[in-house]
């Protein structure tokens, strides 16, 4: 299969999309002129005009609203905020009027729109560039919550969130962006609600979200001798595929949850409390997180990567699950 | 204004204050049985603005509301019988009983709901008109807002947007001189709001919002521009709220200002210039007060008898709320 970058799937994804429906359009700051921040929307507006590709000015609030305002009335706007972080100046638009239209109407109103956002940690742009959102999302009612990790993933859940009815918050990985994995050239959907067994396992379910999931991967591979560990992605966090992290934890006993965003009220988290309310009997040691610290994110290269987990971290941890 | 059309424009603006003064006369006897209800929003004061806009509208052209949103949803065309029962938290209620008097809804005319941040309609309303313009459907959207949303961040983001790709919007806002309690004078640094217009190239006007006669011209230049293509607008609506901000709100203003303007009553002006006019005589405006009085004793037995929403089959459809079950496809 041929492989491409997770920035270039996105980029597919949008693509094909906006020739299935003409309601699909796109709305950001020099996603037009520039194919989007990291490139993300390259080439389309000259295949579908500016109309559909629309740069706006920096209004956050207002080109956010004005989607939700369109997606209301029936059309189904991408908007791309350019740094995730960003996205608090639009707080209202998404968690007060998107979120909410669906339900607060009485299920007369939708608001099918999608909000992508790069995102995350390692580009050493600091405190107002680098923050992993997620759980603040996922923590309301009424949004979806996806963050894939890999090219086939990022392609096949776009592709299904811009159908879905729902506001979608979809998150791309900045250092995910231009890491290549094979997606095939035919059409695909990847539902949403359905996690990824990245790799199979016995001793230990290591849940991995988004570019912890590389790294779980790579802790695989350097304890494959003494452990087993299965690391699972569950590619959306609302919905949640708990049972297929409970399928594992029946097989395993043994859980370790990891992200990027801070510990503390992180979604590891909600994955933790369903998992002990749904799934305690399978558990034979307490299941931990290892999430990032309780810091802003600083500049400096060596602080930067003292803040979220690496992959030695996750095998560190792994072993001290596993006692010998 | 066509004169014929006037006495249809002063019965929406009756059947505006005869809900609200029905919709209070509610709330208070809920509150003394120690029942809240929300804060209840009124517009009594304010009618002349709602019914001059939307004698312009078609049934599919968008209306985005405030907080203070019953006047527009009921010029809009919608169900005084559904909204009732909104406000009374019944399922037969315009928005399931999930919204109440904040968050009104009919898509069957486009009202596209009321909103209880303040400012946040802006953006929303710009979203419509997107979607017009995009399709080239020659609808409009209009959006209300308040002296108080002028200075919301949205207010600039919006009306800017909305003028750089000439979108068929038409800003409404009704100046009632205050933004709860603190007058405007105190949160705007310039006489009118209309004057706003001009830092993003596009027309405002101010213009009495008691004046039925006055908005209507007003807004008639401002629909047909959107319509035509040519952008949005902004018009400013001078008016006042007779009623503090809310039924649960303290009111500071002082009792004869208030006086002052209800000598100045939108639905006594339009009367006045109706029988000055000769358009229609008292007995006529007589009836059609008591068909509005009766239409809202209709709705009130409509809403007292419709049921409340059954608790075990919301907890059972909450938990698809969040997606986790799939509530949507």
């Amino acid at each position: 299969m041929r492989e491409i970058k997770y920035v270039e799937a996105v980029n597919e994804a949008l693509m094909e999309e906006m020739e299935n429906d003409t309601g699909v359009f796109i709305i950001g700051e020099e996603v037009s002129c520039a194919g989007g921040a990291f490139r993300a929307t390259e080439g389309l507006s000259e295949k579908f005009g500016p109309e559909r590709v629309r740069d706006a000015p920096i209004s956050e609030s207002g080109f956010t609203g004005l989607a939700v305002g369109a997606a209301m009335a029936g059309l189904r706007p991408v908007a791309e905020i350019m740094y995730l972080d960003f996205i608090t100046t639009a707080m209202d638009q998404v968690i007060n009027q998107a979120a909410k239209v669906f339900f607060m109407s009485g299920n007369r109103i939708k608001a099918p729109l999608v909000i992508r956002a790069p995102y995350g940690i390692g580009t050493r742009e600091a405190a107002q560039h680098s923050q992993s959102l997620e759980a603040w999302f996922a923590h309301t009612p009424g949004l979806k919550v996806v963050m894939p990790s890999t090219p086939y993933d990022a392609k096949g859940l776009l592709k299904t969130s811009i159908r879905d009815d729902s506001p979608v918050i979809f998150l791309e990985n900045r250092i995910l962006y231009f890491k290549k994995g094979p997606v095939p050239r035919e059409e695909y959907l990847i539902p949403l609600g359905q996690a990824d067994i990245k790799r199979k396992g016995k001793d230990i379910t290591v849940v991995a979200l988004s570019n912890m999931v590389p790294k779980a991967l790579e802790a695989a591979g350097m304890l494959s001798k003494e452990i087993e560990m299965e690391v699972i992605d569950p590619r959306t966090l609302v919905p949640l595929d708990i049972e297929t992290i409970a399928g594992s934890l029946k097989k395993t006993g043994r859980l370790l949850v990891l992200h990027e965003a801070p510990e503390r009220c992180g979604f590891g988290a909600e994955i933790v409390r369903q998992v002990s309310e749904q799934a305690f009997d399978y558990l034979d040691a307490p299941p931990k997180v290892l999430g990032g610290l309780n810091v802003p994110i600083p500049f400096s290269p060596v602080l930067e990567d003292a803040c979220v987990p690496s992959a030695e971290d996750v095998a560190d941890a792994v072993k001290k699950f596993i006692p010998r | 204004m066509k004169k014929e059309t006037m006495p249809e424009a002063l019965r929406i603006m009756y059947r505006i204050r005869l809900f609200e003064e029905h919709a209070k006369k509610m709330h208070k006897e809920n509150l003394l049985a120690g029942n809240f209800m929300g804060a209840l929003h009124t517009y009594i004061g304010e009618e002349a603005i709602a019914a001059g806009v939307s004698m312009l509208l078609n049934k599919d052209d968008y209306v985005f509301s405030t907080h203070r949103g019953h006047g527009h949803f009921i010029a809009k065309g919608g169900s005084i019988k559904k909204m009732l029962a909104e406000l009374m938290g019944k399922e037969a209620g315009c928005s399931s009983g999930r919204g109440g008097s904040m968050h009104l809804f009919d898509t069957e005319i486009n009202f596209m709901g009321g909103n209880g941040i303040v400012g946040a309609g802006l953006p929303l309303a710009t979203g419509a008109a997107y979607r017009a313009k995009y399709l080239k459907t020659k609808q409009v959207s209009v959006c209300y807002f308040g002296d108080g949303a002028a200075s919301q961040g949205t207010f600039h983001e919006s009306l800017n947007l909305a003028s750089l790709w000439k979108l068929p919007v038409i800003f409404v806002c009704e100046n009632n001189c205050y933004a709860v309690n603190t007058p405007v004078s105190e949160t705007i640094c310039i006489k009118d709001v209309a004057q706003r217009a001009s830092g993003y190239g596009m027309p405002g006007e101010a213009v009495d919002g008691n004046s039925l006669s006055d908005v209507y011209t007003a807004a008639e230049k401002a629909v047909a521009r959107a319509r035509d293509g040519a952008g949005p607008s902004l018009l400013e609506c001078k008016t006042y709220r007779i009623d503090p901000h809310c039924m649960v709100a303290g009111d500071m203003r002082k009792k004869e200002e208030i006086d002052k303007w209800k000598e100045r009553d939108p639905i006594k002006l339009s009367e006045k210039w109706i029988l000055n006019e000769g358009i229609a005589g008292p007995d006529d405006l007589r009836k059609i007060r008591e068909e509005v009085a009766e239409e809202i004793k209709e709705a009130e037995q409509f809403a007292l008898s419709a049921p409340l929403p059954d608790r075990k089959k919301f907890r059972e459809e909450a938990m698809d709320i969040d997606g986790s079950k799939g509530a949507l496809k």
